[in-house]
């Protein structure tokens, strides 16, 4: 998809300005934070399992080559094919020539993140297949022509009367006359709608939220039911996965399982946990013949063995961006890629470069809830501050800006001299201030002034302060 | 270069090993073949009564219904009052699984019981499950021979036969019992672990049940065998 992650900034603003999606973001701010507490607190031993959790995804990672061919063993045993792909074109031509091998025409797809990283479904199109999605936000988004904004809600930037005209606009084969003033009355409409296509593919893409190296099995985890209907009906299935989602065994397996639903959804278990491996054995009466996983780098095996390698734990639970400010404040499509959120801001740089995802790392108030509520313990703000750091070496920063940190580094390692200089600035400041106790404009600082007014200083810096208060405390400065 | 090596041997410089470094070979193989178990919840550590119930509670939180009855006869005749209670066709799909086959279908009356896959057109599916787990009301269905996977997802209503004496406490129990079943390493094609009837959030985070699966669970746990 088109990255505008460059344009943080004027998408923020936008983003801002917008009643629409100022309404159905109040959703996450209300809906996802609650239930999540609620499941947490209901199962005490939540911490150990993300302590758990955390190492078997850190043993895994340092011995990732090794238990993604023990995976690929497993899986060819079962009758399925492995395709590894170290770019997102690789991973396109694949799928691609599976499509053609299978002469489809339309082929129906489980909800993926990866997916949308590799710009799959344009891909498609131009290529003269029909991708469906088959979720029920991420079909929502798909006839809007839009990305989802979020990694587990796609559509939750959108109210119910804009999904009214959009399938409206879209099913035109219904009577026009239909009430969808209830939320149920569209999701019938879309099981409806879907349940054709369904039967029709012929070929079903899911994404995998876990490889199992034991056994050869892709792990699909949903709510609705889509994705198994997408991976049963048609005869060729088709697994799209990174790297990185594969854990050793069943019981590690187990252990993630517990926090993810938890993490995402409030719920202790998603509806449908479903483990395939292979194709249809010889007398099973349904399931797809061919069996086949794409198996992507993409920019992962970059992040190995650098400061960023901890993000490769990442589940994709989408509580960073749940319990994130900014996030509430602006939306998924701000971040102008296919990952938001704190996750987002630290995935985004490593996968589509620096360059064009340089402003994410700073759309961050550093709360540090992120952290706080991530199940795998990643740590999202020291992970954003390093690429700031890097974002500073490589000077991508406004020449303005490097200029002032280089001037506040020269006082920084030289005390005196800043307290020399903020004790004279200070009644200056106080002096011109006084009148009006604030200043609305001020040179230099005009990325704080332009929407809020800097408070007159009182006239004494805070050191001086602090040493009259030493003195008469006692404490030492 | 292929796909495969290209990506490998980026993963081996990144982590900065060598392909056939013995020490970490070893700990991946000892991993696999050991399967060590992490922290599994206290909860489900219950006597098999008490699990029995654990598990029909939290199934009934996630909005299935369910009903526990004496015996394996008893279940065709609580079938079909599910159907009438519901107004729905005395017909089910079902597949051939030696358990339900054993059951007295002939006394449920006028019910009638379609063998193999489920289609489109089917109101309700009926299954055998291979588990429960009672930590979260879930149960556990394999692929086979004589259990079609499209069973528990085409039918609007899905009705599931589970022995309490099958009822494990936690996901390990009930994923080591498959590993018994079938061997270890070794799968069925498809292991559907199944928490209640679909539903969507999709629109306003609304929670509506029914969403491209059933719409309504009904679990029977048969107490008795
Ligand atoms: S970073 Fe953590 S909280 Fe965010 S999506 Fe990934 S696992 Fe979930």
């Amino acid at each position: 998809m088109q990255i505008t992650s460059p344009a943080f900034k004027e998408n923020a603003r936008g983003a801002l300005a917008d009643p629409q999606l100022q309404r159905a973001l109040g959703h996450v701010r209300s809906g996802f934070i609650d239930k999540r507490k609620v499941a947490v607190d209901a199962l005490p031993e939540f911490d150990a399992l993300r302590e758990s959790a955390r190492a078997i995804k850190d043993h895994t990672l340092t011995h990732l080559d090794l238990y993604l061919e023990a995976y690929e063993r497993k899986v060819e045993e079962a009758g399925g094919r492995v395709h590894w792909a170290e770019t997102a074109e690789d991973a396109r031509a694949i799928i691609l020539d599976i499509c053609r091998a299978s002469g489809a025409r339309t082929v129906t797809k489980g909800k993926s993140m990866i997916t949308e990283e590799i710009g799959l479904n344009a891909f498609l199109e131009k290529e003269g297949i029909r991708p469906v999605e088959t979720d029920l936000g991420e079909y929502i988004i798909q006839l809007r022509n839009e990305h989802p904004s979020h990694i587990i809600a796609p559509a939750v930037h959108l109210n119910r009367d804009q999904v009214e005209t959009d399938f409206r606009h879209a099913h035109t084969h219904l009577p026009e006359e239909r009430d969808l003033s209830e939320p149920v009355a569209l999701l019938g409409e879309a099981r409806e709608v879907l349940r054709s296509q369904f039967l029709a593919a012929d070929v079903g893409i899911t994404g995998a939220n876990f490889l199992v190296a034991e056994t050869g099995s892709s792990v699909i985890v949903t709510n609705e039911g889509n994705g198994d209907l997408t991976q049963t009906l048609p005869k060729v299935h088709v697994v799209v996965a990174s790297i990185e989602k594969v854990v050793p065994t069943l019981e590690d397996l187990s252990q993630i399982l517990r926090l993810l639903a938890r993490s995402a959804t409030g719920q202790e278990m998603s509806v449908y946990t479903t483990l395939s491996t292979g194709s249809r054995r010889p007398n099973d009466p349904d399931g797809p013949e061919e069996y086949h996983v794409v198996l992507i780098d993409n920019g992962r095996s970059a992040m190995l063995g650098t400061e960023f390698q901890e993000m490769l734990r990442c589940i994709r639970c989408g509580a960073c961006m749940n319990h994130c400010p900014v996030y509430h404040a602006v939306g998924g499509h701000a971040y102008g890629w296919v990952y938001p959120g704190p996750m987002g801001a630290v995935l985004t740089p490593a996968l589509a470069g620096l360059d064009k995802a340089g402003h994410l790392p700073n759309a961050s108030t550093f709360c540090g809830r992120c952290e706080a509520v991530c199940p795998m313990k990643i740590p999202l703000p020291k992970m954003m501050r390093h690429w700031r750091e890097r974002e500073f070496e490589r000077a991508l920063n406004p020449a303005v800006d490097r200029y002032g940190i280089k001037v506040w580094a020269m006082f920084a390692r030289r005390p005196r001299l800043y307290r020399l200089a903020t004790s004279l600035a200070m009644p200056a400041l106080a002096l011109v201030g006084r009148r009006k106790g604030a200043f609305r404009r001020l040179p230099l600082a005009s990325g704080w002034t332009q929407y809020r007014d800097l408070p007159a200083p009182e006239g004494r810096t805070f050191m001086q302060q602090w040493r009259d208060r030493s003195v008469s405390g006692g404490a030492e400065i | 270069m292929n796909g495969r090596t290209a990506v490998l041997n980026k993963l081996r410089a990144a982590l900065g090993v060598a392909r056939d470094d013995e020490a970490r070979t070893q700990a991946v193989a000892w991993r696999l073949a050991e399967t060590p178990t992490g922290v599994v919840p206290a909860r489900g550590r219950l006597p098999e009564k008490d699990r029995v119930a654990l598990f029909c509670e939290k199934a009934r939180q996630v909005s299935a219904s369910v009903e526990r009855v004496a015996s394996i006869d008893d279940v065709p005749g609580a079938v079909s009052a599910y159907l009438r209670a519901r107004n729905l066709p005395a017909s089910v799909r079902m597949g051939t699984d030696a358990r339900l086959k054993a059951m007295p279908w002939q006394t449920a009356g006028s019910l009638k019981v379609e063998p193999g896959p489920a289609g489109p057109q089917d109101e309700a599916g009926v299954s055998f499950a291979f588990a429960g787990i009672a930590e979260t009301g879930t149960v556990l269905l394999y692929s086979g021979e004589a259990n079609p996977t499209t069973v528990n997802f085409l039918p609007e209503h899905h009705i599931v036969a589970v022995d309490a004496s099958d009822i494990a406490g936690d996901l390990e129990a009930a994923l080591s019992a498959i590993r018994q079943a079938f061997g270890k390493g070794t799968m069925p094609r498809t292991l559907n672990l199944i928490t209640g009837p679909s539903r969507s959030a999709d629109i306003e985070q609304t929670l509506l049940l029914g969403a491209h699966g059933p719409r309504a669970l009904h679990l029977i746990v048969i107490d008795g065998s």
